[in-house]
């Protein structure tokens, strides 16, 4: 007879201690999930160590695919992604750069939708009508249905083998809280993926996150990696001056 | 004589219904902000997940994780919420934004607005756009008159790749104020110094 506690859930043993030991299983092909808007709330030490992985022919989900050089741009500066999917590209110059020369296939979607397929994979529907992008290239090929007298549009969900986000604060099940708009795709990213892995600027311990307070749970995450250094760049740093003591 | 991009602002404030929920895109739409007295109530709203947005943060404030759809640092009023991007979907596809308002390349006088991308030119991205002209209660487009080369942005038609269609109601440019509708603009308002004549010559479609 078995004893139960040889028997290990997928919610066992959850911390990990390096970069490597977070991303173990990563393969050629798969389909990763990256949080952030930008730059903005990037697992950066996550996105360093797939491109340290040798990992290749990725499939990148991400609202922008990095900026400036940095983030998931190192993955296209590498040429370890095969296929894009995002919302917005801007003046990701590596990416125009790969898209001029036809080498990455790009799949650009409305950000609602984006996220709204990311949930919906998460929440177990397939697919989903939208009113967005009735009437627009969005629709085309897709099914389109009215409901009470308006038009939606069919999109179906998005999943992915693996989910890098980041967060503020994580305990060991990963139970997560994030920071500002730092949140954004990554706790619908986390519900979507086979493998979540957070990197959390903190660990904290059992009930050091009040249950009301916690943004995540730790059902949706797998790996706990914590990094307590980050560059988090800014894209456009707009300030405007302190008034004077003069002025008040 | 005609707006400037701080008179067009200006005049668009004036759309802004006290306690609205108000999203402001990128560019000249953002300059919209600054136009409000300092009791209004508006509550702006920004797609990456952040209600109740303030102004630019004071130099040394900054934090790289606060940030509006543009990607600049911006700061959090008191009342103000963060939240994730399904949620912050769900406010403008659900019809809880009151305003947006929009930049464009193209609008059409019954409304069609084209503003993410230019037939052979480079793709920057649909990011927020479609969903915001779909999603919110009311569109309104600020732009100029005409594209630098002189060629009406207001048409009976757009060519450029659609946004969203029959979505705008109100277009604020260089030269005045416009509504669409299924015959056509209406001319609401010229411009300081700026004849109907002159808007009428200068726009594409139909203006009743």
């Amino acid at each position: 007879m078995t004893a139960h506690h040889a028997i290990v859930g997928r919610h066992h043993d959850k911390v990990k201690q390096d970069v490597g030991a977070a991303l173990d299983g990563l393969f050629d092909g798969a389909r990763i999930m990256i949080g952030g808007f930008g730059l903005c709330g990037n697992a950066e030490a996550l996105i360093d160590g797939v491109l340290q992985s040798g990992a290749r022919e990725l499939t990148l989900i991400s609202n922008n695919s990095g900026n400036l050089g940095k983030g998931l741009a190192t993955w296209l500066r590498a040429g370890i992604v095969k296929k894009v999917i995002c919302t917005y590209i801007g003046n990701n110059e590596d990416l125009h750069t790969l898209m001029a020369a036809g080498s990455v296939e790009v799949e650009v979607t409305p950000q609602g939708t984006f996220v709204e397929r990311i949930r919906a994979a998460g929440a177990g529907i397939p697919a989903f009508y939208t009113p967005t992008g009735v009437g627009t290239v969005v629709a085309d090929g897709k099914e389109v249905r009215t409901f009470h007298g308006r038009e939606f549009v069919l999109e179906e969900a998005l999943t992915a083998d693996f989910a890098l986000i980041r967060a503020h604060k994580a305990d060991p099940f990963g139970n997560l809280r994030f920071w500002r708009t730092a949140r954004n795709f990554s706790p619908l990213m986390a519900t979507a993926a086979t493998t979540t892995i957070a990197e959390v600027d903190q660990l904290v311990g059992h009930g050091d996150i009040d249950p009301d307070d916690v943004h995540l749970p730790g059902i949706f995450v797998h790996r706990v990696l914590e990094v307590t250094d980050h560059e988090d760049p800014f894209e456009y740093r707009t300030v405007r001056p302190r008034p004077t003591a003069e002025e008040g | 004589m005609a707006w400037n991009r701080n008179q067009i602002a200006q005049r668009a404030a004036l759309e802004i219904p006290r306690g609205s929920i108000v999203n402001l895109g990128i560019g000249l739409p953002t300059l919209v902000a600054d136009y409000l007295p300092p009791d209004h109530d508006a509550w702006f709203h920004s797609e990456n997940g952040l209600l109740g947005m303030g102004p630019f943060p004071y130099e040394g404030d900054e934090d790289p994780q606060l940030i509006n759809a543009g990607k600049q640092t911006v700061t959090v009023l008191p009342g103000g919420s963060t939240f994730d991007s399904a949620m912050s979907f769900a406010m403008i596809r659900g019809g809880h934004v009151d305003v947006a308002i929009l930049g464009a390349m193209q609008v059409s006088q019954r409304g069609d607005l084209a503003n993410w991308a230019i037939p052979g030119g480079r793709t920057m991205g649909i990011g927020g756009a479609m969903d915001l002209a779909t999603g919110a209660r009311r569109i309104i487009v600020l732009t100029t008159h005409t594209t630098k080369e002189g060629a009406p942005k207001l048409l009976e038609r757009c060519d450029f790749p659609l946004t969203a269609v029959g979505a705008v109601h109100r277009v604020i440019t260089d030269l005045g104020v416009l509504d669409c509708t299924p015959e056509g603009f209406v001319l609401v308002e010229c411009a300081t110094g700026v004849d109907e004549a002159t808007v009428r010559a200068k726009t594409g479609g139909v203006v009743l």
